[in-house]
């Protein structure tokens, strides 16, 4: 059980290495060797969306990944998309929208919408819904989540008809 | 309308300020009780009962202690100093039970904690407990209530005389003659399904040792820290200097969060023994079958009607299946009885009686989860008043109409007892009304033959922010009604105000931060809301029962306005005026029309720290304390309108509308508002179309994984429409009214009567949720079976 694998990986833009058992959960992992407690953990079975992070810019659940796995990796974990201070613009249509109440999904949720507002095209609200549906929230009933990513598709399709 | 509310728009109560709790739960620098992490914190595992109900023979785990990692392995019997966890009420009839923090000779559920494990980490734990071998001698079960409810069931406690564990009886005037009276008579058997809370965060808790001060500090994912930290000092021996409880961030509750649990006695207890910090948290698995459950009833009703379309008469039996024991604090009374007290709606029903009885089944205990009771007797009542309205040959509207509690009848008693005071009920009924467009959805559903359509209303009244006069729960020996705030100015002018709630999610920050800051003058960012730390209030108890607005909004204001006081007597002082001279606003202390003009820093310097400019005894220090306690509390009401769409060959329900109209008096903030309701109503649509909790004759959950046990997603949940009636308040603080629950109070019942009303060419009803494409498929060929026999 101890013995351990030797993983090189850059997390939110900053190098950083570990000898990790090889059963180790990559949420784990962040959450319990490196304090990023960010990436939150619902169900340890992929199906809430919570421990949702980008890898290689990629949405991926890292409750389904082991630390291994992480090796040579880009990871970006929701501690690298804003800070208290300087929030990112996803993060700001957030809390414009109230699109949050305890806070729990809402980490994983930025990671998708990071990753849907780069990939789909997100034309009407159904599509959006469909997007965000492998993420559950358990006290928002969404509406306020969809308004808030509705307003930054538009943001981003104004920005890209210019 | 007369009495809607006619005040000049305040500044910050009623405006939808952005959340001040938003910057650090945005950036994953919030901190929930599982990221707590100190030095040498060891974690904890348990083995759970894999078992319904059977008597521990043997529990083998010597392997498991010589696992390297392993700490420690404890059983029932290395908890004997703990009194078991019981439940007590004055309620008549009620028999409590007992339950120890580990099963001790008997398991009664599956997930029951067994074996406590510490280990060095949390895999080891798990480790450790795969190689624990527990003999069982399974013992018989009934494992619904009807089952356990006959008298030669098998009795999961022995020492209880039978499986029910309490019953009651509600009767207000003569219900059997005015049935027999009665011109129309409709009869229904409404069943909830059990359900689960489902945070998205799991239960953690990690308790803190402190060996400099001797003391320990239990980082809960609770919404009753007060609760527990009284209740967890009493069984522990500590008292609230050596012992605090501390929310911090808490990922939802909707009631899961809400009771005591073994787990939080047992890492505190290992804790102080081991002199060491200690967290457990729960995986998905152990969430859902260890926290408590909810609803599952079974209510047989009957409404009787006069020639004019008014209810005469209702009388109800309801059965509820409460699990394994009784919750603490609540009581296993707590959900079946809330179905009785809030039976008879917002409606003049003059003949009321009521039966409930509370059965023990091997299953989780149930406790309570977001609505408590109402939900049930929202969906048994408005089915009722469907069903009466299509005998009548009236719609649904109309006869709601006739029977809602008049504007001018306030103060009212229903034949529970519970007393509606003005509240917007008919207004809510108009609203839901024209929002809907019927003749447009009666005209789709003549001409669509590709979907069957159908509307369905809910209307209901809730009691929210209970005061001291009564129990939250039936007969529960606490006071649940009262809340202690204290509010200072610190010598840098800075605001910081102290209460004994705790936000999970319910946006408290914020809303009692405006609260405080229109009451006070300063800007709503510039107070600090403190909350969540029994150490730093005498007592509370916590957030639940759509309480935290009224009794909270409430002392904040009270709390405030006698620190207002005092910074306008400092004021008048040092400016040589009177008292009522003085304003305040935007974090300035002045005299309109004057020069007069300090902030509120610069009154602090005064008052603290300047030694001069004042005479000593006007340097008041600048903190007030209140306590409020609405006595009663607040009627809420609201009407609810579901459109569905039914597809004929998949069956597929899909909720195209639900709009909600309601009063909660003044509203703080409408956004935050607006986030209650919208959450609210997707647990309701999630008790409506999805989520059961299912086990199978031998009591085996076989709904343990969010795979199974399924919530709703963005997919199934529209858009949701809101309409807010804001009727005045008179003599309470700020004119609040709690509304955390509503949603889920009302959307199963407008669901379900719009399913219903979608199949009206069917012939079929919908009496038990949820309803789901399967059972719908069932109840179809059940009805073509029976027009084939006819
Ligand atoms: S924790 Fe990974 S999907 Fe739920
Ligand atoms: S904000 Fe609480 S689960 Fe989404």
């Amino acid at each position: 059980m101890s013995s351990k694998t030797h993983i090189t990986l850059t997390i939110n833009d900053e190098p950083y290495r570990a000898d990790v058992e090889p059963r180790m959960l990559a949420a784990d992992f962040l959450r319990d060797e490196l304090a990023l407690t960010g990436t939150h953990i619902g169900c340890e079975h992929g199906v809430c969306g919570a421990c949702t992070i980008l890898l290689n810019g990629v949405s991926v659940r890292s409750c389904l990944l082991l630390a291994i796995q992480l090796d040579d990796a880009e990871v970006q974990t929701v501690e690298g998309l804003g800070s208290t201070r300087e929030m990112h613009r996803i993060q700001t249509a957030f809390r414009e929208y109230h699109a949050l109440q305890c806070g729990f999904c809402t980490p994983g949720f930025l990671m998708t919408v990071q990753d849907i507002l780069n990939t789909l095209p997100l034309r009407n609200d159904k599509e959006i819904r469909d997007a965000l549906s492998g993420n559950i929230c358990r006290c928002t009933g969404y509406d306020h989540i969809v308004k808030a990513v509705r307003s930054l598709v538009t943001e981003r399709d104004k920005i890209a008809n210019q | 309308m007369t009495d809607a509310i006619a005040y000049a728009r305040p500044k910050y109560i009623g405006k939808s300020i952005q959340r001040l709790e938003d910057s650090r739960l945005l950036t994953g620098r919030g901190r929930y009780a599982a990221d707590f992490q100190v030095p040498r914190m060891a974690h904890l595992a348990f083995v759970r009962s894999d078992q319904a109900y059977a008597r521990i023979c043997q529990i083998e785990t010597h392997d498991a202690k010589e696992l390297p990692g392993v700490i420690g392995i404890f059983t029932a019997s290395d908890f004997a100093h703990i009194p078991e966890i019981t439940a007590p009420s004055k309620m008549l009839n009620y028999h409590p039970t007992f339950c120890p923090v580990l099963a001790r000779d008997f398991v009664r559920y599956v997930g029951e904690p067994v074996v406590a494990i510490l280990a060095e980490d949390r895999y080891v734990g798990e480790d450790a407990a795969a190689l624990i071998e527990i003999e069982y001698d399974p013992r018989d079960v009934a494992v619904t209530a009807r089952e356990a409810s006959s008298p030669n069931a098998p009795k999961l406690h022995d020492s209880l005389g039978s499986n029910t564990i309490f019953s009651r009886q509600f009767a207000a005037g003569d219900c059997v003659k005015a049935i027999s009276d009665a011109v129309h008579v409709v009869s229904g058997q409404f069943c909830m399904t059990r359900k689960t809370s489902v945070s998205i965060e799991p239960r953690a808790y990690m308790a803190e040792f402190e060996p400099q001060k001797d003391t320990l500090t239990l980082h809960s994912a609770t919404n009753i820290p007060g609760i527990v930290r009284d209740e967890i000092g009493r069984l522990l021996g500590l008292s609230g200097n050596k012992f605090r409880v501390v929310t911090c961030d808490v990922g939802g509750s909707f009631g899961g969060k809400g009771s005591l649990y073994p787990e939080e006695i047992i890492v505190c207890d290992l804790a102080l023994r081991l002199e060491r910090s200690i967290k457990y948290v729960a995986d998905r698995m152990e969430d859902i079958l260890s926290s408590s459950q909810a609803f599952e009833e079974e209510v047989a009703a009957t409404l009787a009607v006069d020639e004019n379309g008014h209810f005469t008469a209702l009388k109800a039996d309801i059965l509820g299946d409460i699990g394994a024991y009784s919750i603490y604090p609540w009581t296993a009374a707590l959900e079946p009885v809330q179905v009785a007290s809030f039976l008879p709606g917002p409606y003049r029903i003059p003949h009321y009686t009521a039966t409930v009885r509370g059965i023990c089944t091997p299953k989780p205990p149930t406790g309570p989860y977001r609505g408590v009771g109402r939900p049930m007797a929202v969906f048994a009542l408005e089915r009722l008043v469907d069903k009466a309205a299509f005998t009548l040959g009236l719609s649904p509207t109309e006869l709601r109409r006739r029977n809602l509690v008049g504007t001018e009848e306030f103060p009212h008693r229903i034949g529970s007892g519970i007393i509606w005071n003005r509240s917007g009920f008919h207004e809510c009924l108009n609203a839901a009304e024209e929002a809907v467009d019927l003749p447009s959805i009666q005209a789709e559903k003549t001409s669509r033959k590709d979907k069957w359509v159908g509307v369905g209303f809910a209307s209901y009244a809730e009691l929210t922010g209970i005061g001291s006069r009564i129990a939250v729960a039936p007969g529960m020996p606490m006071n649940t009604g009262a809340e202690t705030a204290t509010i200072r100015i610190d010598a840098t002018g800075a605001v910081s105000a102290v209460f004994a709630m705790s936000s999970h999610g319910q946006s408290l920050e914020t809303t009692l931060a405006q609260i405080v800051a229109e009451e006070l003058g300063v800007l709503p960012e510039d107070v600090n809301v403190i909350q969540g730390d029994t150490s730093l209030t005498p007592h509370g108890t916590g957030t639940y029962a759509s309480r935290s607005a009224v009794i909270g909004g409430g002392v904040a204001v009270k709390a405030t306005r006698g620190l207002l006081v005092k910074v306008k007597r400092v004021a008048a002082t040092l400016f040589g005026v009177s008292p009522s001279d003085i304003q305040t606003g935007d974090g300035n202390i002045f005299v309109p029309n004057t020069n007069f003009a300090i902030n509120f820093a610069e009154i602090a310097r005064l008052v603290y720290s300047d030694m001069s400019t004042l005479p000593q005894e006007a340097r008041e220090t600048l903190e007030f304390q209140a306590t409020y306690d609405p006595i009663v509390g607040t009627t809420t009401s609201a009407t609810h309108a579901a459109v569905v769409e039914i597809d004929p060959e998949t069956l597929l329900i899909k909720l195209r509308r639900h709009f909600v109209a309601e009063d909660c008096g003044r509203l703080i903030n409408p956004l935050v508002v607006n986030g209650q309701v919208h959450g609210g109503v997707a647990q309701g649509i999630g008790a409506a179309l999805l989520e059961e909790l299912k086990f199978d004759d031998a009591g085996q959950p076989i709904t343990a994984t969010l795979a199974d046990y399924l919530v709703p997603t963005s997919a199934e949940v529209p858009d949701l429409e809101v309409a807010h009636i804001e009727t005045e308040l008179p003599d309470s603080p700020g004119g609040f009214r709690g509304m955390g629950e509503g949603g889920t109070i009302g959307a199963p019942a407008a669901i379900a009567n719009a399913v219903t009303d979608a199949l009206s060419q069917l012939g079929i009803e919908v009496n038990s949720l949820p309803i789901t494409p399967s059972k719908l498929h069932a109840l179809i060929a059940a009805a073509t079976k029976q027009d084939r026999q006819e």
